[in-house]
């Protein structure tokens, strides 16, 4: 008997672990799009959960547990409005829920629960929240991460992280940030937003040195995760295909970024045969997918460049011609300095690191304060036999970088001159 | 909902009175204020006197204090408001957006608070 009841907690336990992992996200933006109210919603969804395991260990799982969750938690909001202090000022207001919820009691048991997550997403993501505020959004309400976890991803405090948090989500509610998919005329502004929210997750947890390794590895997977529940929602839009390919791509080489002492390997020397196949796989052929629709977009470019790279047996062998050409496709759609700064490291290698420098030369004052910039510009230098110049460089990408991995890089390869 | 938006320009950024461009620019305003009266979403909208007629009052243990000037000295100042009544902060941004002055200033806008 005991031994039942103690395998029967492991079982809900169970269940509901998954539940949080998996369903999370659905289950919250239903609750939202019920209740209007993104803390409500968040504080009743966890008093569910709390009383799934009491009743799930007591009487086995429900035929449909995230229904059971869903329905759960309608009555816990209910309940938490009842009990709030102005109730009885609101209640022509909460009606229509209590209506609605008589009306879910009588009928049958529950078993689909709906799927309001595009619209979540596009509200974490709204541009009158700050980028920083979104990402933690986005990473609490869809992905269901702890308000710990993302502040240790971001190097914060719990405390001041909850606090965002909860800024984000009066501000939703006392400015009025509509629970909406974007119309027609705003879509592909929006869309650019959410899709650069996500990918700052995903540098987050791939290119930023700091934060143990498996939270950073937690937050890339997240993104793709996220990129992938966005594809299934709206399936016709390339630049979603273009960066769930690019991070796919991008993340194929975690494993050959670091080497066992945990130093930084640039592309040049990593072992490709670390590189994750199977993410190679499916990254080619998502942006083959999306590149067929023809309606590129700077996601998709810079895919297209990753898949050069994930392409080439070796690094000499990269097809550094059409990634100088894609450079200059991405550079017409983001004119930006640093993607003319990727470009001449490209052409380095197409061309020759003296032609590389010459494309430097007009790129320094809008650069002179970009770690990358000299750190480029010594590798020119050096690979041009100029190790005065290379040294001076490599000083001056050391003194500008504040990440501790790649100023020990930058150190290895100053001390590699002579 | 009812939103606050506060219009704040660099001074002299608008074109000076009695110019074409200031006759333009007060076109804009215009057309701006029929399409908020069309959509019936104005409930209230005035451009208010240059900062420098500004007075800020405080009252201190009962007594009223007056300074001559505004209650910060900014170098965009506050140059006049919209009172707005929309469905959500999308429609008030479509609306703010309209203000001829956000394209050389920028417009604040705020939720007013709701007492229930």
């Amino acid at each position: 008997m005991v031994e039942q009841f103690q395998n029967n907690e492991a079982l809900a336990r169970q269940r509901i672990e998954l539940l949080v992992r998996e369903e999370w996200g659905k289950l919250l933006s239903c609750l939202i799009a019920y209740l209007g109210d993104f803390q409500l919603a968040e504080d009743a969804l966890q008093d569910a959960l709390e009383s799934a395991l009491q009743h799930w260990k007591r009487n086995g799982l429900p035929r449909s547990p995230a229904a059971w969750v869903l329905q759960t938690a309608r009555r816990k909001a209910i309940d938490r409005l009842r009990r709030a202090a102005n109730f009885k000022s609101k209640q022509s207001e909460y009606q229509l829920l209590l209506e609605m919820d008589r009306d879910e009691m009588e009928g049958e048991e529950m078993h689909e629960i709906g799927d309001e997550r595009l619209r979540l997403i596009f509200t974490c993501c709204h541009p009158a929240l700050d980028r920083k505020s979104s990402t933690a959004l986005t990473l609490r309400t869809l992905g269901g991460l702890q308000t710990g976890e993302i502040a240790r991803a971001f190097l914060d405090s719990e405390k001041a992280m909850a606090q965002r948090l909860v800024r984000a989500k009066r501000k939703i509610r006392a400015a009025a940030i509509p629970y909406v998919v974007p119309d027609a005329h705003q879509w592909g502004e929006r869309l650019n937003g959410v899709l650069s929210v996500i990918y700052l997750i995903f540098n987050e947890g791939y290119f930023s040195g700091h934060g143990e390794a498996q939270i950073r590895t937690e937050l890339s997977n997240e993104a793709i995760r996220l990129t992938k529940t966005l594809m299934e929602l709206k399936p016709a839009e390339p630049e979603i295909e273009g960066l769930l390919a690019l991070m796919l791509l991008h993340d194929s080489r975690r494993e050959a970024r670091q080497n066992a002492q945990g130093e930084m390997v640039s592309i040049e020397e990593q072992d490709r045969s670390l590189w994750d196949k199977s993410k190679i796989k499916q990254g080619l052929g998502i942006l083959d997918e999306a590149l067929r629709k023809l309606r590129p977009g700077p996601y998709q470019i810079q895919a297209a460049i990753s898949a050069t790279h994930a392409r080439a047996a070796s690094h000499s062998t990269t097809g550094w011609d059409e990634i100088v050409l894609l450079y200059d496709e991405l550079f017409k759609v983001t004119p930006s300095p640093v993607v003319a700064l990727n470009k001449s490291v490209a052409v380095s290698f197409s061309q020759s690191p003296k032609a590389a420098l010459k494309l430097l030369g007009e790129l320094e004052d809008a650069l002179k304060n970009y770690q990358p910039f000299y750190a480029s510009k010594a590798d020119f230098h050096r690979r041009n036999g100029d190790i005065t110049q290379a040294r001076s460089a490599y000083l001056k990408a050391m003194e500008l970088c504040n990440e501790e991995n790649t100023r020990a890089f930058l150190q290895r390869r100053m001390d590699k001159l002579k | 909902m009812k939103y606050l938006a506060l219009i704040y320009s660099p001074q002299n950024a608008a074109p000076a009175y009695g110019t074409p461009e200031f006759d333009a620019f007060i076109g804009e305003y215009q057309a701006a204020t029929e399409v908020y009266a069309k959509d019936k979403v104005m409930i209230a909208g005035e451009a208010l006197e240059d900062s420098s007629t500004a007075t800020t009052i405080r009252v201190r243990d009962g007594k009223t204090e007056t300074i001559d000037g505004p209650f910060v000295e900014t170098k965009e100042q506050l140059g006049g408001f919209y009172l707005f009544d929309c469905e959500n902060l999308d429609e008030a941004i479509k609306y703010a957006a309209m203000i001829p002055s956000a394209k050389h200033g920028a417009v604040e806008l705020r939720p007013v608070q709701e007492f229930s």
